[in-house]
């Protein structure tokens, strides 16, 4: 995601970095953009995290 | 990324916030931590672990699980014997990195943002709901997500199950749904949308690991409306889980087991004893929602989840705030991804002016030239991964094995491999020795690759002269007991990598240009949103329509379950998508050729009728597919013969109408009067819904109107419960019926007779209704010649298959091409607009980049060699290799921006024309050798 700056034009703050958060802050970097990713936690992830396997097609979900 | 961040403040205006974060400290330097995990294991204070829902132990300073991003280990103050009592710091010492600081102090951090993203989750249902089931009480009643952990293999009981109470093997165990949701006792209304899915989903996996125990689901409507979801509980009851329809009075302890108490819908009330209570327990709005919305100043609705709009579903109340996920009503993970991906694209449109402004390409050192006949310049690296190698491998003799082969140049060994320090000293003997190739002997390549390649990139080296060996996994991890063996295999997955890398090459970076423009194939809800999301970002898009007049199914439509008008909202988005400049619509047109690429393709299409018919082609760098479905058309219940049978959309468009008599005096409505398995073999997901819309404005209308539904499950999924509630408190009976009892539509002369199993009075009942409503179902329009023109994938139910179900959800496998709206599957308007949005976002990002770049590990076709059979073509699920005419012969040629390098028209070729670059036949062949030769360094 590069450097850490003071200013920057068009960042965008997603706050909660479970999989949404994850997901938007992938694809906004994508479109351009600076993102800061804010979590209350101290790792990203969120509940799907702590899932084993995922439905209907019991992926693991790490 | 700012973790273990509370959001304090936010101030200023859509495209220029100020938003206050408070770092806390982890009490550990997170460049310096190898998260090797020695703290762990000297830390002398138990602490219980939150992310194992408190069924293991950690130590207060701990990392929670070993893939966790950042991989930085962090101290929990609430138990930490230093910063609770300022004694202990054992870690300190113990630490070989010094990474552990405990003077860092909380740091306060303004954030200057054009927008927000609101995405905190949800959270979890209070103990007193639980409770009421026993939990807390025994020690075997237990939640789902806790059940969840204990089926986990890395989980606390490594995926044993087990009673807490006595530590055996439950023999039956019973799932309890909608603990939490529709419930009003805990003033939770609504449905969760997930618990019966993953309720499903651990029923399957617990029977996986134990066939013989046995299984039962208590519910009140299983509503698994998704996508391909029923056939899931189909496969459930198949291996012989139990579904119960009932309502669970109470859970008691009974001997040394738990004793159910249940009312089935008859009336009678149950017991049954169990080992194992799990409670299906639902998604609330998150805990600090309301902290959220004060500081945001957003509308909350009345369960503190984000309030929005059906017509633009993720929009706050405030500009420049969206929400994604669970904060925006309860809902699963593809859903969850794709109202991110729009979110992405609503931010993307709104910010449109300062985009790439606060991002700097890094500048990469040029290309040093490696020939073929160079002579290979070889250095190994083998990683102690802390102690997690070196504890059973000897690192060291596995270094000075390399260092006595062939070609090797320089061989060392490293304390950590990834650390910051260990890259520079990469990068100084790649110069310093003149290497050309890299082999790695640590972790993953899976993990690790991309970094060590970035370090070989930056060093000047072409990222493909690198070979990783796994010596953690493959060897340490396995063969934990066997040191002196997992030594050997370790020199022995070195000489092969050795002998390998001899043989590798640079593979050029290819980048590809793009044409900035979107071709959208169908124009109703989905592919206006989809355009008009493409043009706010400042994106061109040919939208093509085979109807005479853009609107698609909206045009049936009248009004929203939550009361919004539809034509009005249908009319604003024609007017814009007809206004937009760079929108250009063609109606009663087809697609008739597609050639090319992403970023390059070029697509001819068909318009006008008979004699005004035209062909024009189109450059266009992506194609978004929103084709659509309609109402299904059953050829039962005297559907199409008699007057008195319709379809809800029929009804719907009746009491849209001004007649007097538009909302008839008595109707019974039968659901899945063609989904589920009567004609088409999947749920709709729209019809419960539409259904409870016709009824609410019957009753509206008409207040004294008798209606009576036939259902098999009510799936009025997430908030629309509210109404499936107000329309059974104006008194509208349900009735389930089981699909081996099926309703039957008679005509009586000039009247319409319904005969069905009231299954709560358990008698025949025959009714002679003024309407029957038929819930008919969705399909999806044509999707065969469309599939076969761009050769993507169709379930068997005939909806396009996305690439991914739950992590790529609007993106086909073929490269460039994204999918929204029923054409993907049924699905409720609100739900179509952010899946547009979400395939706008994703077919912006090439267009934005403005060029495609291409892996370099794609197949390579040798022309001399082939003698072009075309069976590569056929076998290429990607569409990435192409027959053409080189001097007037049939060749192969690769189309390396499509190819995903799956290598099977390298395995088919008969006459080994094709190979892969980074993996050519005399590598791997060399490498198989080496594995053989152990003698031959």
């Amino acid at each position: 995601m590069g450097k850490a700056m003071k200013n920057r034009e068009g960042a965008v703050m997603i706050l909660g970095g479970g999989i949404a958060g994850i997901q938007a802050a992938l694809d906004l970097t994508d479109l351009g953009f600076y993102v800061y990713l804010v979590e209350k936690s101290p790792a990203v992830g969120g509940v799907m995290a702590q899932l084993d396997k995922t439905f209907p097609t019991n992926d693991c979900s790490l | 990324m700012l973790t273990n961040a509370d959001f304090l403040a936010l101030e200023g205006t859509a495209g220029n916030f100020t938003a206050t974060i408070n770092m806390r400290p982890r009490y550990i330097d997170a460049d310096a931590c190898t998260a090797c995990g020695l703290c762990t294991q000297y830390c002398p204070k138990h602490h219980v672990d939150p992310y194992n829902e408190g069924l293991a132990i950690t130590r207060p300073i701990h990392i929670d699980y070993a893939q966790a991003v950042p991989a930085t280990y962090y101290i929990d103050p609430s138990s930490c014997l230093f910063l609770q009592h300022e004694t202990c710091q054992i870690c300190v010492p113990v630490c070989q990195s010094h990474a552990i600081n405990f003077k860092q102090q909380p740091e306060e951090r303004k954030l200057h943002v054009g927008a927000v993203i609101l995405s905190p989750g949800f959270g979890k249902i209070a103990p007193e709901t639980l409770a009421k089931f026993g939990y807390g009480k025994h020690p075997d009643v237990v939640t789902a997500f806790e059940f969840e952990r204990m089926t986990t293999a890395s989980g606390p009981f490594m995926g044993e199950v087990k009673c807490f109470s006595d530590g055996r093997h439950p023999k039956r165990i019973a799932f309890i749904q909608c603990v939490g949701s529709r419930d009003i006792g805990c003033n939770n209304g609504y449905c969760s949308s997930v618990c019966c899915m993953y309720a499903i989903k651990e029923a399957l996996v617990c029977k996986e690991h134990d066939p013989e125990v046995d299984i039962t689901i208590y519910y009140l409507d299983i509503r698994t409306q998704g996508k391909d979801f029923d056939a899931a509980r189909e496969r459930a009851e198949a291996i012989g889980v139990k579904f119960v329809r009932a309502k669970v009075a109470d859970v008691t302890p009974w001997e040394n087991r738990l004793q159910l108490t249940y009312a089935t819908l008859d009336g009678q009330h149950k017991f049954e004893p169990f080992d194992l209570v799990v409670l299906s327990v639902g998604l609330e709005s998150p805990k600090d929602a309301q902290k959220i919305a004060d500081i945001t100043k957003i509308d909350l609705n009345k369960y503190d989840f984000c309030d929005t709009n059906g017509f633009n579903p993720l929009q706050t109340s405030q500009k420049g705030i969206v929400v994604a996920g669970a904060f925006q009503g309860p809902k699963d993970i593809p859903e969850s991804v794709t109202q991110s991906s729009a979110a992405a694209s609503l931010t993307a449109a709104s910010l449109k002016k300062v985009r790439g402004k606060g991002v700097e390409l890094k500048i990469y050192p040029e290309e040093q030239v490696v020939a073929e006949d160079d002579e290979a310049r070889i250095g190994v690296f083998v990683c102690h991964c802390g102690i997690n190698i070196s504890s059973v491998v000897d690192v060291a003799a596995v270094a000075n094995y390399a260092g006595d082969m062939k070609n090797v140049t320089y061989y060392t060994e490293n304390l950590y491999s990834c650390s910051q320090d260990a890259q520079e000293v990469i990068k100084k003997k790649i110069k310093e020795h003149k290497l050309n190739r890299v082999v790695i002997a640590a972790c993953s390549p899976r993990t690790h690759e991309p970094l060590f390649q970035e370090t070989l990139r930056d060093a000047g080296l072409n990222r493909n002269l690198f070979e990783m060996v796994n010596i953690r996994d493959q060897c340490s991890w396995v063969h934990a007991g066997e040191p002196e063996l997992a030594t050997i295999k370790s020199k022995d997955l070195v000489r092969m990598a050795v002998s390998k890398a001899r043989h590798i090459q640079s593979l050029p970076e290819q980048t590809v240009p793009v044409t900035p423009k979107a071709l959208i194939v169908g124009a109703g809800v989905a592919g206006m949103t989809a355009a008009l999301n493409l043009a706010d970002q400042g994106f061109e898009s040919v939208l093509i329509e085979k109807g005479d007049s853009i609107g698609g199914n909206l045009k049936n439509l009248h009004h929203t379950l939550s009361g919004d008008e539809v034509q009005s909202h249908l009319k604003t988005l024609v007017t814009k998508v007809n206004g937009s400049k760079i929108i250009d619509v063609i109606c009663n047109a087809e697609l008739v050729q597609t050639a090319g690429f992403i970023g390059n393709f070029a697509s001819v299409i068909a318009s006008g009728k008979g004699q005004t018919k035209v062909e024009q082609t189109v450059d266009h760098g992506v194609i978004i597919v929103a084709t659509g479905g309609r109402e299904h058309r059953p050829d039962k219940y005297l559907l199409g013969k008699s007057k008195k049978v319709v379809t809800q959309q029929e009804l719907e468009k009746q009491l849209a109408g001004k007649a007097k008599t538009r909302a008839p005096g008595s109707v019974v409505m039968i659901q899945c009067a063609g989904s589920r398995g009567d004609d088409l073999n999947y749920c709709s997901k729209v019809c419960c819904n539409h259904a409870l819309k016709n009824i609410l404005k019957i009753k509206e209308i008409n207040p004294d109107s008798q209606i009576i539904v036939l259902y098999r499950d009510m799936r009025t999924y997430g908030f629309a419960e509210d109404a499936y509630l107000e329309a059974r408190k104006m008194g509208v009976v349900f009735i389930p019926y089981e699909v081996d009892r099926k309703p039957e539509v008679t005509q009586k002369g000039a009247k319409v007779q319904v005969r069905f199993f009231d299954s709560i009075m358990q008698e025949e009942v025959v009714m002679n209704p003024d309407m029957v409503a038929l819930s008919v179902g969705l399909v999806p329009d044509d999707t065969d010649t469309l599939s076969k023109l761009l050769k993507l994938p169709v379930t068997a139910n005939k909806f396009f298959l996305e690439a991914h179900v739950k992590l790529r959800p609007v993106e086909l496998s073929v490269s460039g091409v994204y999918v929204c709206g029923l054409a993907h599957g049924p699905k409720p308007v609100d739900e179509t607009i952010v899946q547009a949005q979400a395939a706008a976002a994703k077919a912006a990002i090439p267009l934005v980049k403005g060029y495609v770049k291409v892996d370099p590990i794609v197949s390579c076709v040798e022309q001399d060699k082939c003698i072009g059979c075309g069976l590569c073509t056929s076998l290429c699920p990607y569409g990435a290799i192409v027959m053409q005419k080189v001097d007037g012969k049939r060749k192969a040629e690769t189309v390396s921006a499509s190819c995903k390098a799956c290598g099977i028209c390298a395995a088919h070729c008969p006459t080994f024309a094709i190979s892969m670059g980074g993996f050519t036949n005399e590598q791997l062949i060399s490498q198989i050798e080496a594995f053989g030769a152990t003698g031959d360094r």
